[in-house]
């Protein structure tokens, strides 16, 4: 296939489309519009359907109901949005429903501003509804990533019956870079014996629900939802580590930033001699802990800097990881604004106690 | 083929951001490496409008210019925010047609566009931005001017490709001018 020129938030509907999705709920909210508008357009075409709805509530409780009933599902929007969309990815998350949630991230906290930003990634990773629950996250650095993870989100979220999400920071929704798509066809649907689907009179109904007034039977529930986390934390982390086999300092970032990183990274072996690599978590939960723990004790690496557009979330999963061992220090703007590469290489000549 | 880091910058519909995906989009089916960032929001309302576009034979590292090799500003606000930042031996355009000011650098090749007398001689203000574009490309030899002609057809389709010929015919005298 031919590259073309896509902006990210058009490819990643694109990608979704490609997906095998069928029903899209949402309401605009910048820096994400474009993808609503793309599916308005594009996903009737693929016998889908598109539905703007009356509040971001609705919207993702519309998803509940479309899940339930089998169907590949999606929602997006940018961050306060998805706050309102907390209580029913709880819901999803306890009645064990796929989906796929998309948040292209601006500044906040509250209203914020429409600029990229980064800060909720708490939110993603910690869940921002009620209960013991976790959320498939997966971060882009790049337009054809995104669309690689778009297809990837549903398969996971079909796999092991749980919303997924991709966190994009507002760059991945906005810029252009070109993509490839791969030649590969809409998959088939998968069997799923346990949506709502109408009996015909030849089975049990089935149900779909996240209540359980037996303490009891809410604790089974919590175990069996414990075990397939363990289970998706065992099995789907990915990263990517690149730059110097040898590096003295190494960069964490996730997302766009992880570029900032490696551009930083470029200046200081060019003026300084200085060699890095960029350690860039693609899914977030279940976040790669074991390797990067081996990255950071490799004997090289001297310190650990974290870079991150916002005031430094991700920052726990790297102390969590890193288990005390090397130093970590902390680059990041939050609330729409970008650091520079120079910015970061100097934060990465103080993390090493250099001038 | 270097690795060029350019921003296109002026006020929101002087057509900076159309020059910007021009580029890019031509960059990317001559087999180069391309990405663009726009600036988006309150900043595209009158104020300044940029993005950023990377253009290189390797892999793009970072979609963000905060260095650029080559700077085209369209209009006074735009040159006094990023003139500064240009690396030294790198491009400055300068849309000479709307900015009076000159730019007190020596480390930089400065280019003086002016590119509305220009569109005016071709019948067309709109197409000022296509003719600071030809002169970008044919100043710096980023890509082959005709390549960047050969888009406008792909560009202007339909009723919009009585405009193809304009274009071009724009893009050629934005070269001229910087030769």
């Amino acid at each position: 296939m031919a590259k073309e020129l896509w902006k990210g938030n058009e490819a990643m509907a694109e990608a979704a489309i490609r997906a095998g999705l069928k029903c899209y709920f949402g309401y605009p909210i910048t820096p994400q519009s474009e993808i609503p508008e793309y599916f308005s357009l594009h996903l009737p075409e693929h016998g889908g359907v598109f539905l703007q709805a009356e509040s971001e509530i609705a919207a993702i409780n519309m998803v509940y109901g479309a899940a339930g009933s089998g169907v590949r599902t999606m929602t997006s929007s940018s961050s306060p949005g998805i706050s309102l969309k907390q209580e029913g990815i709880s819901y999803i998350a306890g009645s064990e429903l796929p989906c796929v949630i998309l948040n292209v991230m601006r500044g906040g906290p509250g209203l914020g501003t429409i600029q990229p930003a980064q800060g909720d990634y708490f939110q993603a990773t910690r869940g921002g509804g009620n209960g013991d629950y976790r959320v498939i996250v997966l971060a882009p650095a790049n337009v054809q990533e995104a669309t690689d993870l778009m297809r990837l989100a549903f398969d996971l979220a079909d796999k092991y019956r749980m919303p997924a999400m991709i966190l994009a920071d507002g760059m991945i929704g906005q810029m252009m870079e070109p993509v490839e798509w791969p030649d590969e066809p809409t998959p088939e649907p998968i069997a799923k014996p346990w949506a709502t689907t109408g009996t015909k009179g030849e089975r049990r109904h089935n149900i779909i629900n996240s209540l359980f007034m037996e303490p009891e039977a809410c604790a089974r529930h919590n175990e069996k939802l414990d075990q397939k986390y363990r289970t998706v934390a065992a099995n789907e982390t990915r990263f990517e580590l690149i730059g110097d086999e040898e590096p003295e300092i190494l960069f964490a970032a996730f997302g766009t930033p992880s570029r900032l990183a490696r551009a930083a990274g470029k200046i200081l072996e060019e003026e300084d001699g200085i060699k890095t690599a960029v350690f860039r978590p693609i899914s977030l939960w279940p976040y790669p802990y074991d390797a990067l723990y081996d990255a950071i004790n490799q004997e090289s690496v001297k310190a650990v800097v974290t870079v991150e557009l916002n005031t430094g979330q991700m920052l726990d999963d790297v102390k969590i990881a890193n288990q005390g061992s090397k130093p970590i220090s902390f680059i990041g703007k939050a609330g729409g604004m970008i650091p520079t590469p120079r910015e970061i290489a100097v934060a990465a000549k103080e993390a090493l106690g250099r001038k | 083929m270097a690795y060029n880091e350019i921003i296109f910058s002026g006020f929101g519909g002087q057509g900076v951001m159309a020059m910007g995906q021009t580029l890019a989009e031509t960059g990317m089916r001559e087999g180069l490496n391309v990405s663009w960032l726009p600036s988006y929001g309150p900043e595209m309302r009158g104020g300044t409008a940029n993005c950023s576009v990377v253009v290189a034979d390797s892999e793009i590292i970072s979609p963000t210019v905060s260095e650029p090799t080559i700077l085209v500003a369209m209009n006074q606000p735009s040159l006094a925010k990023f003139s500064a930042n240009v690396r030294p031996g790198g491009h400055i355009f300068v849309n000479s047609s709307v900015v009076d000011e000159k730019v007190e650098r020596d480390d930089v090749t400065v280019h003086y566009v002016d590119s509305g007398k220009i569109a005016a001689e071709l019948g067309n203000d709109r197409v000022a931005n296509m003719v600071m574009l030809g002169a970008v490309v044919g100043a710096t030899q980023l890509m082959d001017l005709k390549a960047v002609q050969k888009m406008m057809s792909e560009i202007f389709t339909g009723k919009k490709a009585k405009l193809v010929q304009l274009n071009v015919d724009a893009i050629q005298r934005g070269a001229d001018s910087v030769s």
